[in-house]
């Protein structure tokens, strides 16, 4: 048989190149999975990449406790159905430790504190490259990454001092104790993903479909109704359909309203919306260079 | 909303990258702005973000140049530090933006997006024509074989959309880039801000009688771009399950380079120079009649060889160049400047090796074209023709025919950063 070789089969071709090349050049890769969608399709590229045999690195989780159930349930069943390796670390043990302090009050949430988490797990476990689901079009600071990011020993970003990347000749040359930060997806859009996951016929936690589901409204974002988020007393629980557009922790992650719950309505609303996926991220609306002070610490 | 059919229209697309390149406020930013935001690429809540920081900086109306900024430094700044990567598509292509910034480290950024372009965007400021920095965006274009460029003259709007101040800029032009390795160059007069011959035609130049800049982009016939002659297939992974399924399963996996490869061909793998014939050409659970660049799969080959990464499979009857003193342009890329006699680390396709710099043959004035052959110091953004000496043979085609079997970067072997583009010569 012939392939079409359309623009995400290009896409594809480029990802498959990449995830190559890190088990090339690394020794110890690993492979940061959330549960969310872009992981899930990164995963789906690794195992092409290196079919009939399995893939030859673990997933990891940084498990911040404040997940939805469903994306902890899907993580495990993937798991299972295709036989990797899978690492868990939890925030919980790194506040235990008096590594991190929890947030308090209405805002609270662990988002910032899984960089401490993934750092320590980066440095216990020796891992020299850290695959990520990362894409260039979510957010201004993500525009200027490499496909190869290089972290000093301290696993931080220097934005102005990265190393210039030319044709596909990928440099994951470092000293000890330095990590790479890979993204496979770097090219890739929100639509490339979704219509890939349609063509491919790739499985996916039932958040991202429309249910009815027990919502309140804060600064214009609706959030699930959560044993980890303070609700204010003026905040109304409502059951609404919906559904989430990215899947973070219950904290940070708002729904959006939605009848879709097939690929192909998801798709079509997708074409039609007019607000950024990560317009309903509490943790990127901190401020207007969240993203960017979190990438430099070390973030994802 | 669009309709049921927007699914297979986005399975046939393309994708094009291509490269902005332009000076210090000659309207780049706003050019992308006006690309982004008439493909709807720009949503809501960036533009009300846009808004925002508009009336922050105390500007009067949305500046669609701030879409670009990037990093906090470069808003408070206003400049652009690296490159960055836009993505915006239409019903026929997706096209990827190599954004680089027009003055810090120009030419180190500018070689770093148009390494991987199919097409080129070069802005000249209509009021002051073709300058120094035009030129070195053409030769840069030549350089790294960039197959399309795209002249755009901007700021038509205040010089009242005047043919000639167009027809002059497009001659001298023209007049210089004769000289380059330019084959397709197209001109387009447009006013970003305005968004005149952009994603619209222009209602002030009725003169111009050509394509918009968006329709360019979404017809540019791309699919000659890659060498489709050489089938260049550099082995990336050996793919080896040793299961109880796949007992003896030996895949050789990679991303084809150049050409195509068929089950049946006759090849030979090198450095070895063994000769086998294609078995299966695997992707996933398909089984593949043929493989074209750059489409990445496995091979498998009838005969067992001792093959690995950096091997390369090519067809038995098409000759590959090989050799250990390779002359090749370089631009470079580090503040240090670069070791004349000094060992640096190669990457050349999945190739790891080490070589010596043993002379630097010119430089070239980027400004004026000149080859200086007496000033021998490669430092931060020159652009020079030099010879190596590789610890091994290295199989490769000229850059000019194989952008991929042509091309390899230096590093620094004691601080591991990429200091050299090479693009080898015929």
């Amino acid at each position: 048989m012939k392939l079409k070789f359309n623009h995400l089969r290009e896409l594809e071709s480029e990802s498959i190149f990449v995830i190559r090349e890190v088990v090339s050049q690394f020794e110890n890769p690993v492979m940061l999975f959330s549960g969310g969608k872009d992981s899930i399709v990164m995963y789906h590229l690794a195992r092409k990449a290196f079919f009939p045999a399995k893939v030859p690195f673990p997933l990891m989780h940084i498990d911040t406790g404040h997940n939805f159930k469903e994306t902890i349930d899907f993580r495990d069943w993937l798991v299972k159905e295709t036989g990797v390796q899978l690492i868990v670390r939890y925030v919980q043990d790194s506040i235990d430790k008096g590594r991190v302090v929890e947030e308090t009050g209405y805002n609270a949430s662990r988002n910032k504190l899984q960089t401490v988490t993934l750092l320590d797990g980066i440095e216990e476990l020796k891992v020299d490259c850290a695959m990520g689901g990362g894409r260039r079009d979510e957010e201004k600071a993500r525009a200027k990454e490499r496909f190869f990011s290089h972290r000093d020993e301290f696993g931080q970003w220097d934005p102005k001092n990265q190393r210039p990347e030319l044709w596909n000749l990928f440099n994951g040359r470092k000293n000890i104790g330095e990590h790479f930060r890979v993204f496979p997806i770097s090219n890739w859009t929100e639509m490339d993903v979704w219509q890939y996951i349609l063509m491919e016929n790739i499985a996916l936690p039932s958040l991202y479909f429309s249910h009815e589901r027990e919502v309140f409204e804060r600064d214009g974002v609706l959030y699930a109704k959560s044993p980890f988020i303070k609700m204010r007393d003026t905040e109304k629980i409502e059951k609404k359909i919906v559904r989430f557009r990215t899947i973070g922790d219950a904290t940070c992650t708002g729904a959006i309203e939605s009848p879709a719950d097939t690929l192909e309505d998801i798709i079509r609303e997708v074409a039609a919306t007019r607000v950024t996926e990560r317009g309903g991220r509490a943790d990127d609306k901190r401020s207007e260079a969240a993203m960017e002070d979190r990438k430099i610490e070390g973030y994802f | 909303m669009e309709n049921t059919s927007s699914n297979q229209t986005y399975l046939d697309m393309e994708l094009l990258r291509f490269t902005t390149a332009g000076s210090v406020d000659d309207g780049k930013s706003t050019l992308i702005g006006r690309l982004l935001y008439d493909s709807k690429a720009i949503f809501q809540d960036q533009l009300e973000a846009i808004e925002k920081a508009s009336i922050k900086k105390g500007e009067e109306h949305i500046n669609l140049a701030l879409v670009t900024d990037g990093l906090r430094a470069e808003r408070e700044q206003g400049i652009t530090i690296d490159v960055a990567y836009r993505y915006f598509h239409t019903p026929k292509r997706k096209f990827i933006i190599a954004d680089t910034p027009g003055h810090i480290q120009y030419t180190r950024n500018m070689v770093t997006g148009a390494s991987t372009a199919n097409a080129a965007v070069i802005l000249v400021d209509a009021r002051h024509g073709v300058i120094e920095q035009t030129i070195r965006h053409a030769y840069i274009s030549s350089l790294l074989r960039i197959p399309h460029v795209i002249v755009c003259v901007n700021k038509m709007d205040l010089v009242d959309f005047k043919q000639d101040v167009f027809t002059q800029i497009q001659e001298r032009f023209l007049s210089f880039s004769d000289h380059l390795d330019l084959h397709d160059v197209r001109f387009i007069p447009i006013s970003a801000l305005l968004g005149d011959n952009v994603v619209e035609r222009s209602k002030n130049m009725d003169w111009y009688q050509g394509p918009t800049l968006m329709y360019l982009l979404e017809t540019i016939y791309i699919s000659n771009d890659y060498n489709l002659l050489d089938a260049r297939f550099p082995v990336q992974y050996v793919i080896r399950p040793q299961s109880a399924e796949y007992p003896d399963y030996r895949g050789y996996a990679g991303r084809v380079a150049s050409g195509t490869f068929k089950v049946g061909d006759k090849v030979k793998v090198l450095p070895s120079g063994f000769s086998s014939v294609i078995k299966e050409i695997d992707f996933w659970q398909d089984s593949l009649d043929s493989i074209t660049a750059p489409q990445s799969g496995t091979i498998v080959l009838e005969d067992d060889l001792d093959i690995s990464r950096g091997c390369m499979i090519i067809p038995e009857e098409n000759g590959i160049k090989q050799g250990q003193d390779i002359e090749l342009m370089v631009c470079w890329l580090n503040e240090k400047p670069m070791q004349v006699g000094g060992k640096y680390a190669v990457k050349h396709t999945t190739n790891d090796l080490r070589c010596l710099v043993k002379e630097v043959k010119y430089k070239v004035n980027i400004n004026t074209l000149d080859k200086d052959y007496d000033d021998k110091n490669v430092g931060l953004n020159d652009i020079a023709c030099i010879t190596i000496r590789t610890t091994k043979p290295l199989f490769y085609d000229s850059y000019r025919k194989n952008r991929i079997t042509g091309s390899l970067i230096l590093i620094d072997e004691a601080t591991n950063i990429t200091v050299g583009a090479g693009m080898i010569n015929d």
